[in-house]
């Protein structure tokens, strides 16, 4: 029982700290591009049948952090992915500037649609706090 | 002093990037023949030498559409005298009600000097493949729409597609990527 107190308050220490940290210090990120690759034999496993998602329907963007969209195409052969039609090797940079939802036509979508968010700059600690969350949970 | 340089620097590099999303490497448009609003064949080919903005649509499109035009419009009188190297081409998705009369009179209400383009639904149908632009025939009623592809491409005077500008961007946007397209 003696123990537990102690163990408690640096655990809480610890907590309030990262909370602290995750809040105060400025966000910066050594790339602003956000990527997304058509691997190469993409299309030779889809026609043999795979079911291949390689875009997500909703893709997040922050200004001033990530806010550049880049799309590849290593693929063999030409593929209409997110808004573009792109050839083998092709890519295509899409930079945004002002925070808003963005719609694009985008056949490799069941819902024949792919959404870009873009959000503001996280300027205050609970923005920040909330974008560091969401990138740690992040699926990678 | 250092710090005035380094800002001058973000600065240029800033004005030289384009707002719109640019491919790399940037691929040669494909060309085609199409009936042309100003009573000629209408194929991008001709247009070699100027910076063309090709879009897609249809002259009974409620909202994307005249938005697009209208901003093009204000893009072209933003560049003065450099407008006259940049040409607006416009191919509709509504071959039935879009034919070259009413497709002149619909782009003349923008800029006179836009050019709208129109064929049999498998011309254009061809074209859109080439593009990789999307157009669904929605029924209302007695009447129809389209679900379109709302992006121009700009292609340089090469007649490389170097960019593609998503829909809602603003004149300033489209004025200043032409204006770096235009550069020797």
């Amino acid at each position: 029982m003696k123990l537990r107190t102690p163990v408690a308050i640096l655990v809480a220490s610890c907590a309030v700290g990262a909370v602290g940290w995750a809040g105060l210090t400025p966000i910066r990120s050594a790339s602003r591009e956000e990527i997304f690759q058509i691997p190469k034999g993409t299309w030779a496993r889809r026609m043999a049948g795979d079911k291949l998602e390689i875009l997500p329907d909703d893709i997040r963007l922050t200004l001033g952090v990530r806010d550049v969209l880049v799309l590849q195409n290593q693929d063999d052969v030409p593929q209409t992915f997110g808004p573009t039609l792109m050839m083998p090797g092709q890519s295509f940079r899409l930079p945004f500037a002002v925070a808003s939802d963005y719609q694009f036509a985008c056949t490799a979508h069941a819902s024949g649609q792919l959404t870009v968010r873009v959000e503001p700059f996280p300027e205050t600690p609970w923005a920040r706090l909330r974008w560091r969350i969401r990138e740690l949970l992040k699926p990678t | 002093m250092r710090g005035l340089l380094l800002a001058l620097f973000f600065l240029a590099a800033d004005d030289a990037t384009l707002k719109a999303g640019t491919f790399d490497p940037p691929r040669a448009a494909p060309d085609f023949a199409l009936r042309g609003s100003d009573g000629a064949e209408l194929r991008l080919s001709h247009y070699r030498g100027k910076l063309v903005v090709l879009g897609f649509g249809f002259t009974s499109c409620p909202e994307v559409c005249p938005t697009t035009l209208a901003t093009l419009a204000q893009a072209r009188k933003q560049l003065g005298a450099q407008a006259k190297d940049v040409q607006v081409v416009y191919v509709t998705v509504d071959p039935e009600r879009d034919g070259v009369a009413r497709l002149k009179k619909y782009l003349a209400t923008f800029d006179p000097s836009f050019v709208g383009g129109t064929g049999t639904d498998e011309q254009l149908a061809a074209v859109r493949k080439e593009f990789g632009i999307t157009a669904t025939r929605k029924t209302s009623g007695d009447s129809y729409t389209f679900s379109h592809s709302s992006y121009t491409y700009l292609i340089d005077r090469e007649g490389l597609m170097r960019a593609l500008m998503p829909y809602g961007q603003s004149a300033d946007d489209y004025a200043h990527d032409l204006r770096i397209l235009l550069r020797p």
